[in-house]
């Protein structure tokens, strides 16, 4: 497999510059010749069809919702940062950067990292040249601030609505093209496989989600923006359609897929309350800037009215092991911590498969100091949604939260110029791997999905176009476009097939399936549960082809067939998650390994161990699969190497 | 764990656009129903049921289940996205229904919106009318810095109110005019209450009015029930000033005349 960075050499300030000036340029009049696929239209995928097309090429671009603006970056509720260093506090590009490639536990690039601080200043312009109506402060500034827990206000936002907001920007610049004829749009079309002739991608197969016609659509280009894979774990802060398939298909056609075990969990979320239950909503990690977390310390309290256990018997388990952060530990350590406290025994709310998974968010001591008003306005809308989700009143009771799948570090491997080891196959936003290495920080995945498609596939796009010139010799008849067709619809029949004997729903089985990799490949991971889980994954995949139980055909909308397909290859991916979780034999960001963590030091008081130890010696380095058919896949890296940033130890 | 209630459930069957449509009781899959579940989780649960009988389940369309997207929406009893102020039908949940409650389910019903399947609505309407004119226009490597454009912290907060709109088409649903001028002047109200959005008000105001005409739906007579069924909760204040706007682009906009500059 060749995993070329192109990452660029010399001063880092300048890279990112002296790459641009030496990629190719495709003429004015020459770039309507181009045809470009874009799938998706999220942050990444809007603002790259658009800039795409805003400069003339013609763009093809595809979305499963009804309409491209309501892609999951839609959700997104707390910011998006930007090194505008507009509070004069210290902030800087290289700051944004060193903090981002810490943040991330040293598994990104620093090239890539760095232009992403570098062209953040340039999306906020962009942003409210398109109309976002970010907060203001009273003399008509930008308003910023600071974001999990970063000394820096760097976060830009518009009230709880910052995804919205953006993506309407990107989906209406989008709009404005498909006005102009310059954007075709494909709504309610899923891509179900990449094309590839001659190792170049010449185009997808899709399928029509209302008529179920499968088709063919071929161009120069192929770019994904199809978002991350968290709803693998069936319960996640995802989008109900979110999905694997697009990456999953091009991965099975060559594309190396970079980290698949990291996934990060966010701390806040509000947690479930019985089995039927579809998703999880994020709660906004601002809440923990004033809310304080605890469980009872005795299990028979577990049940009673957490007013009524006295303060003596409450356990703040992040303030009495994190005295120096407190309730604003970091991300990952946060929800590690909150999974401890609940397998012991001391979780709180519904019991589910024997264990109650929830802790308490208390606001009563900040509502005691700072008044219900100041509380109201700083946190009401939060407080209104859990109140409409759980029928509790977060003013009176302790909120409960619970951690969530909430993003996928991991994707499809991308050189420095967002392109696949697929030539012509560019993958950007969450779909790839590139920036935020074993841990995201809060504010940066809008940041990384705007600079993907307003600022760097346009100049990356160009350049292959520019050295490869329009696709030639291939039309719907050629070979590799009629077998591409043919196994799709041989894969859906199969479905079709079986389903009519079937006896298990989809979502039985893909609860199944997340309730496997939430335990062992979830919040914590050890080789024992990784091994039973590449047994048991397989062995439920098999159940799931022979018995899974769908009704009506192929050709109409058939939401149980789009759903099988989706998640026919979320088992394919989850045992790639869990042997890549099992070949990463350390722990780093997200990905804790119970074999690698600190010890208590008896010379520190309050020191409770229990955190990552990185081994740099062997793992400083990104893992890129190559699938090598039906389960069977190998392990090749791209060693990462730092000359800006020195690596250090995580220390709280 | 926890309560349940069981319910009279009646939804709308109609297998494609041109097909006859009919209600279906579906009582006998809607018993046991958790108080805490989603309304959209409710389906579930009688969509798993019916699966499992061998019946097609009932389409409906849905996807970030946490009251943003705009893609669900259905009526509940007559009202759009049901009976809770501010809600979306996938941020409403069983325990405002009572034990033995009467369920109608629908979609929205209106001539602009034609059905693709049981509660599954075609809103691309909506997504012609933006590109009639619903963006600014500022093309990538052309905005100045984002601070060199002073907007007053009330006038954004005002514009944000107005882009707070989901697209779901609940004002649509509510209007027995079938008028989606709230949707329209939503939009409006947040890109020409900005001045970024001001050079190009004129040409949106009239593109995206008339585009909304085209579509078929209909237009407002004040009843106002638009307003009450919004989710997320978009003022009729706005659809005066889009009326206003209206009028005076209609007087003075006439379309710029490109002329070719001579080089010679
Ligand atoms: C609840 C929540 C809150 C968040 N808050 C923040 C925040 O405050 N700040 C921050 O920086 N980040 C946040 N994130 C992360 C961030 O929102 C996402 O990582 C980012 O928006 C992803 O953008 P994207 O363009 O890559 O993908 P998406 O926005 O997910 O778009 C994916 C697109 O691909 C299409 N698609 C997918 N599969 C297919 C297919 N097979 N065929 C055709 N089309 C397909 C979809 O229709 C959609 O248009 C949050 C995430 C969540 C879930
Ligand atoms: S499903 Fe997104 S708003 Fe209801």
């Amino acid at each position: 497999m060749d995993l070329k960075s192109n990452t660029p050499t010399g001063p880092i300030e300048k890279r990112w510059q002296n790459h641009k000036f030496q990629l190719q340029l495709v003429n004015p009049a020459n770039r309507r010749k181009y045809k470009i696929i874009v799938v998706g239209t999220g942050l990444a995928g809007a603002s790259a069809g658009a800039t795409l097309a805003d400069l003339g090429y013609n763009v093809l671009s595809f979305c499963y919702q009804d309409s491209p603006r309501r892609a999951h970056s839609i959700a997104a509720q707390g910011g998006i940062n930007a090194a505008k260093n507009y509070q004069g506090d210290g902030d800087s590009v290289f700051r944004l950067f060193y903090e981002t490639i810490k943040g991330g536990d040293f598994r990104a690039r620093e090239s890539n990292v760095y232009r992403l601080a570098e062209i953040s200043v340039d999306i906020i312009d962009q942003c409210v040249a398109l109309g976002v109506p970010f907060a203001r402060e009273y003399g008509g500034l930008l308003a910023n601030r600071s974001f999990g827990g970063t000394q820096v206000s760097r976060t830009f936002y518009a009230r709880g609505q910052t995804g919205q907001q953006l993506l309407l920007a990107a989906y209406s610049a989008l709009s404005r093209m498909i006005a102009a004829g310059k954007v075709q749009m494909r709504p309610r079309c899923e891509m179900i496989d990449l094309i590839v002739v001659d190792g170049r991608a010449r185009g997808i197969v899709t399928r029509d989600l209302v008529t179920g016609k499968l088709e063919a659509h071929l161009g120069d280009a192929v770019i994904l923006a199809t978002g991350g894979y968290g709803n693998v774990f069936y319960l996640s802060t995802n989008a109900k359609g979110c999905n694997a398939s697009a990456i999953w298909r091009a991965h099975r056609r060559g594309a190396g897929f970079a980290n698949p075990c990291f996934t990060q969990i966010h701390p806040t979320s509000i947690p479930q309350a019985g089995e039927y239950q579809s998703k999880l909503t994020l709660m906004s990690e601002s809440l923990r800037n004033d809310g304080r977390i605890w469980v009872p310390r005795k299990p028979e309290d577990c049940t009673k009215d957490p007013r009524s256990i006295p303060e003596r018997d409450r356990y703040y388990y992040l303030e009495e092991k994190y005295p120096k952060f407190g309730n604003l530990m970091p991300r990952d350590i946060a929800s590690r911590q909150a999974k401890f406290v609940c397998d012991q025994g001391l979780g709180v709310g519904p019991e589910i498969d024997g264990v109650r998974r929830g802790v308490y968010l208390d606001f009563t001591d900040a509502i005691k100091r700072d008044g219900v008003e100041v509380i109201r306005e700083k946190y009401g809308n939060l407080f209104d949604m859990y109140e409409r989700i759980t029928g509790e009143n977060p003013y009176e009771v302790p909120m409960r939260i619970y951690p969530a799948t909430h993003y996928t570090m991991g994707g499809l491997w991308v050189d420095y110029n967002l392109m696949s080891n697929i030539s012509g196959l560019f993958v950007a936003g969450e779909a790839n791997f590139s920036d935020h290495g074993a841990n995201r920080l809060g504010a940066s995945a809008l940041m990384q999905g705007l600079a993907d498609g307003f600022f760097i596939l346009p100049y990356t796009v160009a350049d292959y176009l520019a050295r490869n010139g329009p696709s030639k010799g291939v039309d719907e008849n050629h070979p590799a476009v009629r077998s591409a067709i043919k196994e799709a619809e041989a894969r859906i029949n199969q479905f079709i097939e079986v389903g009519q004997k079937g006896t298990h729903t989809v979502d039985y089985f893909h609860r199944k399936l997340g309730m496997i990799l939430w335990n062992e490949c979830g919040m914590t991971r050890n080789e024992k549960g990784l091994r039973k889980a590449l047994e048991e994954i397989p062995k439920l995949h098999e159940e799931f082809r022979a018995k899974v139980k769908i009704v009506g055909g192929g050709e109409t909308l058939n939401r149980e067939l789009e759903k099988a397909l989706r998640v026919d290859d979320f088992f394919e991916l989850g045992v790639l998650m869990c042997l890549d979780a099992l070949e990463r034999d350390e722990s780093c960001g997200c990905h804790f390994r119970e074999e690698h963590q600190t010890k208590p030091d008896p010379n520190v008081p309050g020191s409770y161990g229990g955190e990552c130890v990185r081994d740099d010696e062997r793992f400083a380095h990104v893992a890129v699969w190559e699938w090598k058919g039906e389960g069977k896949f190998a392990r090749h890296v791209e060693p990462l190497n730092f000359e800006y940033v020195k690596l250090e130890q995580r220390k709280y | 764990m926890g309560e349940t209630i069981d319910l009279k459930l009646h939804v709308w069957r109609q297998s494609g656009p041109n097909a006859p449509g009919r209600f279906e009781d579906y009582t006998h899959y809607a018993k046991a129903i958790p108080t805490h579940a989603s309304f959209l989780e409710f389906l579930d649960i009688v969509n798993e049921r019916l699966i499992l009988a061998g019946i097609e389940p009932i389409a409906f369309d849905h996807d970030c289940r946490e009251g943003i997207c705009g893609m669900c929406g259905v009526v509940i009893n007559g009202r759009p996205h049901g009976p809770r102020k501010a809600t979306t039908t996938c941020q409403l949940h069983m325990r405002h229904f009572r034990n033995g409650e009467e369920i109608w389910v629908e979609p929205w019903r209106a001539k602009a919106f034609p059905i693709v399947k049981d509660l599954i609505v075609d809103r691309s309407a909506f997504d012609r009318i933006i590109q009639a004119g619903g963006y600014i226009t500022a093309r990538v490597g052309s905005a100045p810095d984002a601070n060199a454009i002073l907007i007053p912290k009330q006038v954004a907060e005002e514009a944000m109110d107005a882009a707070a709109c989901i697209g779901c088409g609940a004002c649509v649903a509510a209007c027995p005019n079938g008028s989606a001028s709230l949707f329209v002047a939503a939009k409006l109200g947040h890109f020409n209450s900005l001045p970024q959005g001001k050079p190009e008000l004129d040409r949106r105001v009239l593109g995206m009015v008339t585009q909304h005409e085209k579509e078929g739906f209909g237009g407002c007579s004040n009843h106002y029930l638009c307003e009450a069924a919004c989710p997320k909760e978009i003022s009729v204040k706005w659809i005066a000033k889009m009326n206003r706007d209206f009028i005076r682009a209609s007087l003075r906009y006439a379309p710029p005349v490109e002329r070719k500059e001579g080089y010679g």
